[in-house]
C-alpha cells in the first residue's frame, strides 16, 4: 500500500538499539530454503519442480538402461515413446483422450452443477444439513466401482453410464467439501449484513457465494483431479474407446509400455487442467493476493 | 422517546439443567443521542447484551424497544460494528462502504436526486473516516485501523438511528486508539446517532461516554453507572484531570471487586495458591 495513513499511524520506533551497543534486529530472510511458509521467487520455485519432475525420469531411464528388470515389468522411457507415438499414428490416441476428456468432465460438471446449490443450503441452513449430510456421508463410503452392475441396469451401456460412475464417484465428495467451504464464511460478515438489513436470499447471494467462491473453486480443482481417478473405473463398463479402456486392453494382452503410456497422458492432462483453475484462481480473486 | 429501552431482560445460555445466566434482569435507558459505554470484568455479558440490542442473539425473557418498537431481530435502524474481521475482502474499500445500497431495505429513495446524494455520502464518509486515498483497496491491504473505519463508514452508510459497537478498538495500538476516539466523538455528533459502545477500558469508556454503565458477572448485571462528568466537548487532555482519575480509579475498582478481587497482591496470591 502507498497511501499514507495521515491519521491512526504510530510514530515510527526510535532508532536507538544500535546505538546502545545491542546487535542489530536479525533480518528475517524469507527468501531461505527452509523458511516456514517463506516465499519464493517463481523461477527458483519452477526449477524445484523441473528437478522433482525430472528426478524420477532419470532414475527410470537408469534402472530400464542398467538394471537388471524385465521389460515386461518396467518398460524403458524409449520404449513407452515408441507405443505413445506408435497408438499415436497407428491407433486412436487422440480420439481416446478426446472421449475420456469428455466423460471426465462431463461427470465431474454434472456433480458440480448439483452440489453447488446443495452445498450451499447445506452449509447455510442446519435444517438442511441434518437432512442430508448424514445420508451423503453414508453414501460416500460406497465404492464406485460396485455401482456398475446398477448403474448398467439403470443407465444403460451407452456414454451416460459412463458419465454416470464418474459422477458417482465425485458428487458425495463434493457436496460435503462444498458444505464445509461455505460453512467457513465468517460469522461477523454474515451477521455484518443482517445488520444492515440484509434478508436471506440477499445474504445467500451477496455474501455467503462470493465469500465462498475462491475455496468452491479450489474444490472443483480438488475434484476435478478424483474424476480423473474414476475413469479406469468408468471405462470398465462396455467401452471400446477412451484412455481407461485402452490401459485395460494393453493389461490383457501385457502391453505394459501401453499402460505406462496410458498413465502418463493422464497425469498430463490433470496437470494442465490443474494449472489453468490456479490460473483462474489467479485472475478471478485479486483480493485474494494482496498481501503475501 | 427513548432511544433504546431494555426492561427486565433476562438471556440464559446452555441446556436447561446447566444453565448459564449471561443477563440477569437488564433495565436500561438509552436517550435519543446518548453514548453510552459499557465496561465490565470478562465474561459479564457486554457482548450478549449488545448483541440482543442489535437483535442479533433473542432474548430469554423481558422486552428491548429499540426507537420505540419492540426489537425482535436485526433492522436498519441499528447498525454494528464488530472487533473484526467484518469487511467483505472481496470487495474495494468504497465498495464495503457502499454495501448497504445492494440491500433492498436500504433502497428507498425513488428520485434520482436521492440516488445521487446516497452515493455522495459514501465520498463524504470516505473523506470524514480519512480514507479517500484508499477508495480502491482491498480490505486485507489496510492496517488494523484503517479496517476498523471502514467498518464505521459502512455501518453509517444507512443512516442508522442507533451504533452499536463491541470493542471496536480493541484489537489497535495506544495511539491509533486515540486517534479513532476523537473520530467516532466527532462522528457520533455529526450523524446525532446514539451510541452503545462495549469495551474492557476504563479510560476510553470515561473519555467517550456520557455515561459508563458498568456490569458484573454471573450472572451478568447491570451493577451500577457513572455519568461522566466531563464537557460535551471532549479532549485528551482532560485524561489528565483529578476528575477523570478519580472516576477511573473508582470503576476499575468497583470492577476489580464484581470479578472477587480487590487488590493485584490478592490476585498473585490468589494465583500462587493454585499453583502451590
Ligand atoms: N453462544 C453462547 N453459548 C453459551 N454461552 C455463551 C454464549 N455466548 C456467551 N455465553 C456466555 O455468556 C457469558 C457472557 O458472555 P459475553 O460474551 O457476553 O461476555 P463479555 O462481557 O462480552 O466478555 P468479554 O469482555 O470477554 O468479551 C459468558 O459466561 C459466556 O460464556
Ligand atoms: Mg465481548
Amino acid at each position: 500500500m502507498s497511501s499514507p495513513e495521515s491519521i491512526g499511524q504510530a510514530p515510527a520506533a526510535p532508532r536507538s538499539v544500535s546505538a546502545l551497543g545491542l546487535p542489530p534486529p536479525m533480518r528475517r530472510d524469507h527468501q531461505g530454503l527452509w523458511v516456514i511458509r517463506g516465499s519464493m521467487s517463481s523461477r527458483r520455485y519452477w526449477c524445484l519442480a523441473a528437478i522433482g519432475l525430472a528426478l524420477p525420469l532419470v532414475g527410470w531411464f537408469a534402472l530400464a538402461r542398467f538394471g537388471t528388470v524385465n521389460p515386461v515389468f518396467l518398460p524403458g522411457p524409449a520404449a513407452v515413446a515408441r507405443s505413445a507415438i506408435h497408438w499415436l499414428t497407428r491407433g486412436n490416441l487422440l480420439d481416446d483422450t478426446r472421449i475420456s476428456i469428455y466423460r471426465v468432465v462431463a461427470g465431474w460438471a454434472l456433480s458440480a452443477l448439483i452440489a453447488l446449490p446443495l452445498g450451499l443450503l447445506i452449509g447455510t441452513y442446519r435444517t438442511i444439513q441434518a437432512l442430508l449430510e448424514p445420508l451423503t456421508d453414508f453414501i460416500r463410503y460406497m465404492p464406485a466401482a460396485a455401482f456398475i452392475p446398477l448403474v448398467m441396469l439403470w443407465v444403460g451401456i451407452g456414454e451416460s453410464a459412463k458419465i454416470a460412475i464418474i459422477f458417482i464417484g465425485t458428487f458425495f465428495q463434493m457436496v460435503l467439501m462444498m458444505a464445509e467451504d461455505v460453512r467457513r464464511v465468517p460469522m461477523a460478515q454474515i451477521e455484518a449484513a443482517q445488520t444492515m438489513g440484509a434478508t436471506r436470499a440477499e445474504i445467500l447471494e451477496k455474501v455467503i457465494l462470493p465469500s465462498a467462491k475462491p475455496a468452491l473453486l479450489d474444490t472443483l480443482r480438488i475434484t476435478m483431479g478424483w474424476a480423473w481417478t474414476y475413469l479406469v473405473v468408468a471405462e470398465l463398463v462396455a467401452a471400446n474407446t477412451g484412455l481407461g479402456y485402452a490401459i485395460l486392453k494393453a493389461q490383457r494382452f501385457l502391453e505394459t509400455e501401453r499402460i505406462f503410456c496410458g498413465i502418463i497422458i493422464i497425469g498430463l492432462i490433470g496437470m494442465a487442467m490443474d494449472q489453468i483453475f490456479r490460473l483462474v484462481h489467479r485472475l478471478a480473486f485479486p483480493w485474494l493476493q494482496t498481501r503475501t | 422517546m427513548q432511544a433504546i429501552s431494555c426492561r427486565k431482560v433476562c438471556k440464559v445460555f446452555g441446556p436447561a439443567a446447566k444453565p448459564i445466566v449471561a443477563l440477569q434482569n437488564i433495565n436500561l435507558d438509552i436517550a435519543e443521542g446518548e453514548f453510552v459505554t459499557l465496561v465490565g470484568a470478562s465474561g459479564c455479558g457486554k457482548s450478549t447484551l449488545l448483541r440482543a440490542l442489535a437483535g442479533l442473539e433473542s432474548h430469554s425473557s423481558g422486552e428491548i424497544y429499540a426507537s420505540g418498537a419492540p426489537v425482535t431481530g436485526p433492522g436498519i435502524d441499528r447498525a454494528m460494528v464488530f472487533q473484526h474481521y467484518s469487511l467483505f475482502p472481496w470487495l474495494d474499500v468504497l465498495d464495503n462502504i457502499k454495501f448497504t445500497r445492494q440491500i433492498a431495505a436500504h433502497i428507498r429513495e425513488r428520485t434520482s436526486a436521492e440516488v445521487e446524494m446516497a452515493s455522495g455520502r459514501a465520498q463524504a464518509l470516505l473523506q470524514v473516516m480519512g480514507l479517500t486515498d484508499a477508495a480502491h483497496a482491498y480490505p486485507n491491504q489496510l492496517s488494523g485501523g484503517m479496517q476498523q473505519r471502514v467498518a464505521i463508514a459502512r455501518a453509517l452508510m444507512g443512516r442508522p438511528r442507533i451504533l452499536l459497537m463491541d470493542e471496536p478498538f480493541g484489537a489497535l495500538d495506544a495511539q491509533t486508539r486515540e486517534v479513532m476516539h476523537d473520530l467516532i466523538l466527532h462522528v457520533s455528533q455529526l450523524e446525532r446517532c446514539t451510541v452503545v459502545f462495549v469495551t474492557h477500558d476504563v479510560e476510553e469508556a470515561i473519555y467517550l461516554g456520557h455515561r459508563v454503565v458498568l456490569m458484573a458477572p454471573r450472572p451478568g448485571r447491570i451493577e451500577c453507572e457513572y455519568p461522566v462528568p466531563l464537557p460535551e466537548l471532549r479532549a485528551q487532555h482532560m485524561k489528565y484531570t483529578p476528575a477523570f482519575l478519580e472516576l477511573k480509579s473508582r470503576i476499575i475498582g468497583q470492577i476489580r471487586a464484581t470479578s472477587g478481587i480487590k487488590t493485584d497482591s490478592e490476585l498473585l496470591e490468589k494465583l500462587a495458591r493454585r499453583s502451590a
